[in-house]
């Protein structure tokens, strides 16, 4: 038996296409944003409608703090996977559990502010618009803090068992994105919410 | 040198038995196969929202008849709005999109096949949720209702006081369910044409159902969104007392209708461009010419995939937005009749020189580029605001979204059966019974959409189970139903051509059309890996590069 | 069976038959529909057919060549039998090609634009005049409520307005509202349609310049009987509506002491939802039936006003008007005789 040995020249150039995870969430976010951009116009469109019952500007404060505290988590997940893509994989464990923490913070106070809301100021989804409107918007986002810390939660407890590694660091970009895009809303939620309407 | 005997176990494996095969075809992720499975699933919601018309235009055959109550006329309506849109039209135009574009693009599969899965199934039973509602709607016991508030379901019909019990409630659901669906499959047609295009394969080079399946997909992503925000909104008010459109509380029945068409009329575009795409593909093949003005034709898909965003709200032109409201509209549907025109242009042109095979697929695409002509032009008629004050909500309407989505996408679609028939199945259709196929349905066709504009002109609503004599709109409405019977004829030879094919059809070869785009080049069907070597292409059409080595297109394009 | 040549004839051919057919009727005279959009007797509906006529010839126009075109192609460029088995030249585009229907297009657009701008305003940026009469339309399922402010006129199902001179215009503006869910007015002779909508008033105006009856319906899908949400308006000589007027503004005429009907309308439910002015019933979910007797139809259209008509309607709707609102009264003959022949008195 003879053997020939095969020389492929590379006279053609390279063929290099975005990688599918980072388009396909951007995809995703682009969906979200647009169910999102309904609400905001729900919103946006019902301020000073309702017929009775609290209005913004007497029962709302903006939530500074948890606001701060949500904006943080975007840097340190951007920390945590800059961590990972230099294989660090200790920082980035730390880093990721910060995330969590904050985003965790944030909700927490969400969940305190509508419990104000509820059994102090008696503003419930039924009450009127600006009721509907605020419950859907901040609940929708708030949905979606829940997913995405649900997500990160997943990572973490893989990190823990080391199955997290360097290779990984385009996965966890892709996360990333989810999340910024949360932050991104949030920016947007609390504007329309806690500036324009009241 | 010696031989040997050797016992050796039979090798031939066993035939797989019906469960292994159906367990095959229900966890299986290949696009081919979940292609197939979206096609055959909308072919059976084609017969059901057909027999929901059938009694429908039965109903209407004369005046003051009584073959159904208003209440199952209504629910009729409804039904079949909301099955032919989302559980035919959707589902076998992503049936369509699935099965083709990894096979022109030169990839193995989609860029996420579980995802595709999922985003069948969501769809499977979105619409089994519907027809649930059959026995589901008032509790088992009761006789069941389907929703009645009409596929676009206006509020506050759709209101706890109006909608008593949970008709409307799967309505609701059943869109939320397979819209997560669609835009799943959105999103993998997205990722797969920008993430997995063979080498040489650049953005200008891909075939021309590839481009208007990704302006497709784009468009579900930014359309199918509002709607599902617009469902949540509803479920909010139905269940937890929110007020986004209870008029009592100051809310607005008109922000329903902006949500509703900010997703319907970009729809209607999802629901077209894969015709186009069809066609784009069918007409140069059987015309034996590239397509005419590839870059323009992009371009004007393009065009209108962002004009269609703008333009929802011709379809609330008697709601009472303003003058200087309406007077945009206009202008911006008036617009998107422009690079929709310059496709037809483009497609005659293609025609034009050209050496013309009158086959079934070429014979359904012609009858398309008439109608679909005819149907643009009455949709010019209506973006004339006043002229809309006069036909819109009435049969003129009706007449009008049928030639578009039956006379332009359902006969595209009947071309793409019969173009794609041999490469999925391996067998070639009967030919003669597909051409009796076309005659039927297009004598049926006209019969009744033609016929169908008069009564609009003449002040007949739409949505009425029956209506008045001495209006003149009696001969008119038995010439519409008559023509219902030619298309039930037409729809059975179809369904009878595929199945006969399929088992008894001769053998189709990978290439029976001679055809230029990738597809071509594998078996028929193809191999689960699509192809054994990942092509590299150098024009837009590489068969006819392979075919034509002295005049490969990639010298003039 | 192989198609030949000429069979290409057979699709744009048919529709030429077709639609020479349907407008030939539309636009002919021959079978009069009270209901034809095409013969207009006000301003609005004037306006508007102006406008079709105009859209028309322009598509018209652009539905002739194209199709032309089309026809032409698929006859001349058809594979021929002796055909040489090459391929045709292939050509792949033509920028100039492409600019001229680009440009042309456009053209037709702006212009149908202007043309479409200037009757949207000419309909909707018009200011009521003094002399208007106005008229408040309330849509209920199924039925609809006129009221007329100016002089406390409250009826159903039946409007009235004055004929309209056109060099002396009384046109009639009609405020739209809706008690429930969304309605829409369309009485093709006279106008377009405009919705009637919860919450969200709008407004429309009317000129008709013959009198008659002239005959619409509800366009906007309400519910089980929309079908039946019938309507008439009365254009009536300037006599004759004021005419109208005095009568609709008295209250009942009723006999010195209470009938046994009138009895029987106060003592079980009608009185609920129907008024009759000058007695105790004064409820407003039901049209007014102060002068039900000067009305042609009952139930918005669905039957004409006769005796055995009424009588059936309250012994049970759902005979005429399967889904209506109005309960059937579980009445007895005797009540029912009564009750009839009180609404009788109800001129």
């Amino acid at each position: 038996m003879t053997t020939t040995s095969l020389t492929l020249s590379r006279t053609e150039p390279e063929w290099r296409l975005p990688g599918r995870g980072r388009i396909g969430m951007s995809a995703l976010i682009a969906a979200e944003a647009a169910i999102f951009t309904i609400f905001v116009v729900a919103y946006l469109f019902y301020i000073g409608q309702s017929l009775s019952g609290p209005t913004p500007r007497e029962v709302l404060s903006p939530p500074y703090f948890y606001t701060f505290c949500l904006l943080s988590s975007s840097l340190t997940i951007h920390f945590a996977s800059r961590s990972l893509r230099r294989s660090n994989l200790r920082s980035f464990g730390a880093w990721w559990l910060l995330t969590i923490t904050l985003g965790a913070i944030f909700l927490y106070g969400t969940a305190s502010e509508w419990h104000r809301l509820i059994y102090t100021d008696g503003l419930t989804i039924s009450t009127n618009l600006f009721g509907t409107t605020y419950y859907s918007l901040v609940g929708l986002h708030g949905f979606h803090v829940v997913v995405g810390l649900v997500c990160l939660s997943t990572v973490m407890v893989f990190a823990l068992f080391g199955a997290v590694k360097q290779g990984h660091a385009e996965r966890i970009d892709v996360l990333s994105l989810y999340w910024h895009f949360v932050d991104a809303v949030w920016i947007v939620v609390f504007t329309v919410v806690y500036v324009i309407g009241r | 040198m010696s031989t040997e005997s050797i016992a050796w176990p039979s090798t031939t494996a066993a035939s797989p038995s019906f469960v292994d095969r159906l367990h095959e075809w229900i966890v299986t992720v290949d696009h081919k196969r979940l292609g197939i499975l979206y096609i055959v699933y909308a072919l059976i919601f084609l017969v059901i929202g057909g027999v929901e018309a059938t009694v429908m235009r039965i109903q209407l055959i004369r005046p003051h008849n009584d073959f159904v109550s208003p209440e199952v006329f209504n629910r009729m309506f409804t039904m079949h709005g909301t099955t032919m849109i989302f559980f035919v039209a959707m589902p076998v135009l992503f049936g369509f999109a699935n099965y083709l574009i990894p096979l022109m693009i030169g990839a193995r599969d989609m860029a996420f096949p579980r995802l595709n899965a999922f985003g069948f199934w969501m769809t499977a039973f979105g619409g089994l949720l519907l027809y649930f509602s059959l026995v589901g709607a008032n509790g088992l016991y009761g006789a069941g209702n389907a929703p009645d508030v009409g596929w676009f379901a206006y509020a506050p019909l759709t209101s706890q006081t109006f909608s008593v019990g949970h008709s409307t409630d799967f309505w609701t659901l059943a869109l939320l369910v397979s819209g997560f669906g669609s835009i799943s499959t959105a999103i993998n047609i997205v990722a797969t044409i920008l993430c997995l295009r063979c080498p040489g394969m650049t953005l200008a080079k891909m075939p021309l159902f590839a481009w208007l399946n990704f302006v497709m997909a784009g468009l579900v992503i930014l359309a199918v969104s509002p709607l599902t925000a617009a469902q949540i909104m509803l479920l909010l008010d139905r269940y937890l007392g929110a007020h986004f459109f209870d008029t009592q509380a100051g809310g607005s029945a008109v922000i329903w209708m902006h949500f509703f068409w900010i997703f319907g009329h970009p729809e209607v575009y999802v629901l077209v461009l894969p015709a186009f795409a069809f066609a784009s593909e069918i007409i140069p093949v059987f015309s034996r010419k590239a397509i005419f003005g590839y870059p323009v034709m992009v371009g004007a898909t393009v065009a209108i995939g962002f004009i269609s965003m703008s333009v929802w709200a011709h379809h609330m032109f008697t709601v009472g937005m303003g003058a200087n409201v309406n007077t945009f509209f206009v202008i911006s549907t008036m617009a998107i009749a422009v690079p929709t025109g310059i496709k037809i242009f483009n497609w005659l042109a293609t025609i034009w020189g050209g050496k013309i095979e009158f086959k079934t697929p070429m014979l359904f695409c012609i009858a398309f580029l008439f109608q679909f002509l005819i149907a643009g032009l009455t949709g010019v008629m209506m973006s004339a605001a006043p002229f809309d004050w006069q036909l819109g909500n009435s049969y003129f309407v009706v007449a009008h979204f049928h030639y578009v989505i039956v006379g332009g996408i359902l006969f595209t679609l009947f071309a793409a059966f019969y173009y794609w028939f041999p490469k999925m199945s391996g067998k070639m259709y009967s030919e003669p019974l597909g051409k009796l196929h076309f005659w039927l349905f297009l004598i049926g066709f006209h019969l009744t959409f033609d016929f169908m504009h008069v009564p609009g002109l003449l002040g007949m609503p739409r949505r009425i189970y029956t209506y008045e004599p001495g209006r003149g709109w009696d001969t008119w409405n038995l010439i519409v139903t008559i023509g219902v019977f030619f298309q039930a004829a037409g729809i059975l030879v179809f369904l009878g051509n595929l199945l006969w094919s399929y088992y008894r059809g001769k053998a189709a070869g990978s290439d029976p059309w001679d055809a230029w785009t990738l597809e071509w080049s594998t078996n028929s069907p193809p191999p689960a890996y699509n192809f054994a070597v990942i092509p590299t292409v150098k024009s837009r059409r590489p068969l006819w590069d392979l075919k034509h080595p002295d005049d490969p297109d990639w010298k003039y394009e | 069976m192989r198609p030949r040549g000429s069979t290409n004839w057979y699709v744009p051919g048919s529709q030429i038959l077709v639609w020479g057919c349907a407008a030939a009727t539309a636009f002919g005279d021959t079978t009069p529909s009270p209901t034809n959009i095409f013969a207009p007797v006000s301003t609005p509906a004037k306006s508007i057919f102006g406008l079709s006529l105009f859209v028309l010839a322009v598509t018209g126009a652009i539905f002739l060549v194209v199709f032309t075109l089309l026809l032409y192609s698929v006859v001349k460029f058809r594979k021929r039998k002796n055909d040489d088995g090459r391929e045709p030249p292939q050509v792949y585009g033509s920028n100039q090609v492409e600019l001229a229907w680009t440009v042309v297009p456009v053209l037709v657009v702006v212009a149908l634009f202007m043309a479409t701008a200037r009757v949207i305003a000419d309909v909707q940026k018009i200011a009521r005049p003094d002399n208007a009469i106005e008229v408040i339309a309330i849509g209920h399922q199924f039925w609809w409520e006129y009221r007329y402010p100016a002089t406390g006129v409250v009826t159903a199902n039946e409007l009235h307005v004055p004929v309209s001179d056109a060099s002396h215009p009384t046109p009639t503006f009609i405020k739209l509202l809706s008690v429930d869910t969304d309605h829409s007015f369309w009485i093709p002779r006279l106008a377009g349609k405009t919705d009637l909508i919860p919450n969200h008033p709008n407004r429309m105006w009317i000129d008709p310049h013959e009198t008659g009856v002239y005959l619409g319906q509800c366009a906007q899908y309400c519910g089980t009987q929309h079908a039946k949400m019938l309507l008439r308006v009365y254009v009536q000589s300037r006599a004759d509506f004021d005419r109208w007027i005095q009568q609709q503004r008295q209250p009942a005429a009723l006999a010195d002491a209470v009938s046994p009907g009138q009895r029987v309308f106060e003592t079980t439910a009608c009185l609920n939802c129907h008024t009759v002015a000058g007695t105790v019933a004064n409820g407003r979910f039901g049209p007014d039936l102060t002068h039900l007797m000067s009305r042609d139809t009952i139930a918005a259209g669905a039957a004409k006003n006769t005796p055995e008509n009424l009588r059936q309607w309250i012994l049970n709707p759902a005979a005429i008007k399967p889904g209506s609102l109005m309960p059937a009264m579980q009445l007895s003959d005797q009540e029912l005789d009564a009750l009839t022949a009180y609404l009788e008195t109800l001129r």
